[in-house]
């Protein structure tokens, strides 16, 4: 092989493991280049005090392709599932706590009229979400493109809308581009519930329930959940466990991972990518590469702006990026006990998302440029399912803290230990006595997660899921088929169609177009 | 002095269009009275007979008010990098003391705007446009360490065209301004400063382009006519100015072509290739603006072919449509004129490909008015190559006296 057929992966995340480990199946030369010093980019365990492991970004697996998992053979290198199915409970203060799994409670107390709409609402979105599910493998359509794929992928997708039936297919479109808040308004009664439900269309994104686009937020939400019966999982040894298996697959279809390789810059001979130059001045040369970091700090700095035309890196620059979510870790001298809920359900995916009306107050602060004096959370304690991540009777709490923006006023010490006194404040609130459990925590603020991840903005998903940044107009239009306007660049990331999450999908997709794209032998 | 406080200097919200430095001369000798609204500045259309100020530019030399044009300094460690990706030519080309036309694309290969690049001193640009383009000149910056200040009012303009313009030029005491090339610059001391001279014009005559600070351009303007006087120098107004343009086969943002950031439907835009303009394009540079939309282009053919014809009669074809030999319409006139020098009806034509290959049967649809009654008369039209008004003193150098 020479070293125009070489291909270099810029980023060991899962997306750029799937897409090293199919082009290496498919037999091409494939070297991943990461810059830390472990494989998975935001999917990772990481030690944050000592003896205490949690997962360091996202802290539940229930987006990941299951065809790719089959694919890569995960389980044979070493993907063990510690729990799965994990059901939801929406804390109360007073403890009359709302324990659902699926669209079913539990227990907890609803109207006869909210049961009956919570499981209607819990089928009528798994449909849509299915609408998002079929296109997550395809190749989105290009705009304007004309080709005979371009008029087939835009007619699939209408076709796909239009198959969900008429009711349906009406509903799908009234809603699809509004805000939960309006959905949630029209069809429930308690506060709870909306507040809980309400908070699976934010989680991660740079929104409040009134904003719009929530609802679509949320089918991306949904959409991983359909093919897998288990749905919210937790992996034995953290996230960074399936990082490690798809690391696997991709050394055992024979890619080269080098991890603490950080590149510098993908460099150019002519209008043609030739290679990477590593921080160190290394240079590799290859015919290809394909870059699993985000779009901005693809094109604007690994790249540079001047190597591509002003109207794309225009839209480049306004990718919206911005994250609205802090990652919470503690470490825990014992079991917390929140009030009045059954030590046996501390282990399921526990929210702290009151009501709409707190939710919105949340965002409100964070969209003004500050945190949140009172955040809705999303906990797990991954520690009760798992025994390797914390010392015998101890535990890790992890949480997702909604919302931090990545805003100058609101990063650095200060903001940081104001935002983690404000959530242990929540906490304790819900589980009296936990704030004397802890033994050491760590808080990451959008800014920490973009310095950390190499994540520009602090995004978990490269970028915000919206109408206007989806399928055939992510990242940008003219660049949503994965190849960039330079020759031989490609992106791979969460950045692309179909968007974040630890899914697979973009990596997957992305190689089958650089498989497209290679000249023919 | 930002453009800010310029605008405040000039009390801009006083009075929504302003006047050149070169005002209480110009307003003096517009007899006519005759004026539009040139880029926010008051312009004179004609003068005193528009014939009249045509002739001075082809037989004499005669003097164009251009301060309205937008100018823009371009400096900076990454100036040529920036202009190299942001027009088609190789910007590398146009050396110090050197002028050269261009034009700028979108990312679609459609013509944004023409101008041309002054290159003052190493590495220091000014972009001249037709169009207001700090907005995109700014949004094609980023990434570029490079300075970019909108200054067309810190720079008073006139254009000095004709067979007797390089005369007058010495007159006035720009000594060796006959040695000057075409598309050169030259610094000559004046009025206790500078003037520089280019030798440009938008005539395709011997002609020079004069800049020169706004506090010292009334001195310029009374060198030129007291001196110019025995030369038969003469004001001029965009009404002689456009017949020359047309003559010399320079076209016209807004008239030969629609500039794409202001185009809507998607067919009225065009690409350099489209307008006669390859030879703009410089596929050798590794990027530029436009450059990928414009080798598919090449590779797929183009929408329109832009011609220059010779048109039968004397009635210019203005807004003709253009026919096939079957009466299907295959083009549409963007400029017309009668040209007093080629002694032809000229028309620059933006027609549909194929048409407009030399030899083609082409005929025009003119419509004229004699005593308020209208008539129509089917022209004949031979696509022609070259300007058709192109004299040897144009490119001569020494530029001779006459």
């Amino acid at each position: 092989m020479t070293e125009r057929d070489r291909i270099v992966i810029v980023g060991a995340g899962h997306n750029g493991l799937v897409c090293a480990a199919t082009l290496a199946r498919a037999s091409r030369e494939v070297v991943v280049l990461e810059a830390a010093s472990q494989v998975g980019g935001a999917a990772v365990t990481r030690e944050f005090a000592k003896g205490f492991r949690v997962s360091g970004c996202a802290h539940l697996s229930f987006l990941l392709d299951t065809g790719i998992a089959r694919e890569l053979k995960l389980a044979s290198h070493g993907l063990k599932w510690a729990h799965s199915g994990l059901k939801t409970v929406a804390l109360a203060q007073a403890g009359d706590h709302l324990v659902l799994n699926g669209g079913k409670l539990e227990s907890g107390t609803l109207s006869e009229g909210d049961r009956k709409a919570l499981a209607a609402y819990h089928a009528r979105m798994r449909k849509f979400a299915c609408v998002l599910a079929k296109q997550h493998n395809r190749m989105p359509p290009r705009l304007g493109g004309g080709g005979r794929s371009d008029v087939v992928g835009a007619a699939r997708l209408g076709l796909d809308i239009r198959l969900l039936g008429r009711d349906d297919m009406r509903e799908f479109l009234r809603i699809a581009g509004i805000n939960i808040y309006d959905v949630l308004e029209e069809l429930f009664e308690s506060p709870l519930l909306k507040g809980a439900l309400g908070l699976d269309a934010v989680l991660g994104a740079n929104l409040g329930p009134r904003s719009n686009n929530s609802v679509l937020a949320l089918l991306h939400r949904l959409s991983g959940q359909l093919q897998r019966a288990d749905g919210f999982s937790i992996p034995e040894g953290g996230m960074g466990a399936i990082s490690e298996a798809l690391a696997g697959a991709a050394r055992a279809a024979g890619a080269t991972i080098r991890t603490g390789s950080p590149v510098a810059r993908i460099t150019l001979e002519g209008d043609r990518v030739s290679g990477v130059e590593l921080e160190g001045g290394e240079k590799i040369a290859a015919g290809t590469v394909v870059s699993n970091a985000d779009p901005a700090r693809t094109l604007l700095q690994l790249l540079g702006a001047r190597h591509l035309e002003t109207g794309f890196v225009h839209r480049v620059r306004h990718f919206r990026n911005k994250g609205m979510s802090a990652k919470l870790h503690l470490a825990l001298e014992a079991l917390p006990s929140f009030s009045r809920l059954p030590a046996e359900l501390a282990g399921e995916r526990l929210v702290i998302s009151p009501d709409l009306v707190y939710l919105e107050h949340a965002f409100d602060h964070a969209k003004h440029g500050q945190c949140s004096p009172d955040p809705a959370l999303e906990i797990t304690i991954p520690s009760l399912h798992d025994k390797t991540l914390a010392p015998a009777g101890k535990h890790v709490l992890s949480a997702i803290v909604q919302y931090a923006p990545f805003d100058d006023r609101a990063s650095g010490d200060g903001p940081r230990r104001e935002l983690l006194a404000r959530t242990l404040g929540v906490l304790d609130r819900h589980a009296p006595g936990l704030r004397r459990q802890v033994v050491a925590s760590e808080l990451l603020l959008p800014a920490d997660i973009e310095r950390e991840f190499r994540i520009t903005g602090g995004h978990w998903h490269h970028g915000e899921l919206a109408l206007d940044q989806l399928m055939m107009m992510r990242p940008v239009p003219g660049a949503a088929q994965y190849a960039m306007p330079v020759g031989g660049l490609f992106l791979c990331g969460a950045g692309c169609h179909p968007g974040g999450g630890v899914m697979g999908s973009a990596g997957r997709n992305a190689a089958n177009a650089v498989l497209a794209t290679e000249r023919p032998a | 002095m930002s453009i800010k406080d310029e605008m405040n200097r000039k009390e801009h919200f006083r009075k929504a269009v302003w006047e050149t430095p070169f005002h209480p001369r110009t307003a003096a000798l517009n007899t006519l009275n005759e004026w539009h609204r040139w880029k926010d500045y008051t312009t004179a259309d004609a003068y005193f007979d528009e014939a009249l100020e045509y002739a001075a530019i082809r037989n004499a030399c005669a003097v164009f008010d251009l301060t309205p044009m937008t100018k823009h300094l371009i400096s900076g460690p990454d100036a040529l990098a920036f202009l190299n990706r942001l027009v088609t030519r190789d910007v590398a080309k146009i050396k110090p003391g050197k002028v050269g036309y261009c034009v700028w694309c979108d990312d679609n290969g459609q013509v944004i705007d023409d101008g041309t690049i002054f290159h003052l001193r190493e590495g220091v640009y000014r972009l001249c446009s037709q169009e207001r383009q700090l907005d995109w000149l700014t949004r094609s910056a980023y990434g570029f360490d490079v300075t970019i200040v909108e200054d067309t009012h810190d720079v008073a303009g006139l254009a000095l065209q004709g067979p007797t313009s390089c005369a007058v030029l010495k007159a006035i005491g720009c000594e060796g301004a006959e040695t000057m090339k075409p598309f050169d610059i030259r610094y000559f001391p004046f009025a206790g400063g500078e003037l520089m001279v280019s030798r440009t014009g938008f005539t395709g005559d011997l002609g020079y382009e004069l800049w020169i600070d706004p506090p010292r351009a009334l001195e310029l303007w009374d060198a030129l006519f007291e001196k110019g006087k025995i030369h038969g120098i003469r004001p001029m107004g965009t009404h002689a100015l456009e017949v020359a343009r047309i003559e010399a086969g320079f076209i016209q943002a807004q008239v030969d072509f629609h500039p794409a950031d202001q185009a809507i439907m998607l067919d009225r835009s065009r690409s350099p290739l489209e307008l006669d303009l390859a030879w703009l394009v410089d596929f050798n540079k590794p990027v530029f603006n436009g450059r990928r939309a414009l080798l598919e282009e090449k590779k797929k053919g183009s929408r329109f072919r832009f011609v220059k014809l010779d048109v039968e009669g004397n009635k210019p074809a203005r807004s003709a449509y253009i026919y096939d030999k079957d009466k299907n319409v295959v083009g549409t006139v963007t400029s017309a004129e009668w040209s007093p020098s080629a002694k032809a009806n000229i028309a620059y034509a933006s027609m549909h490909m194929p048409w407009g290959r030399p030899g083609d049967e082409l005929w025009a649809e003119i419509y004229y008015q004699r005593e308020l009654k209208w008539s129509r008369v089917m022209a004949r039209c031979r696509v022609v190559e070259g300007a058709f008004w192109d004299p040897p003193r144009k490119r001569a150098t020494p530029a001779q006296d006459f």
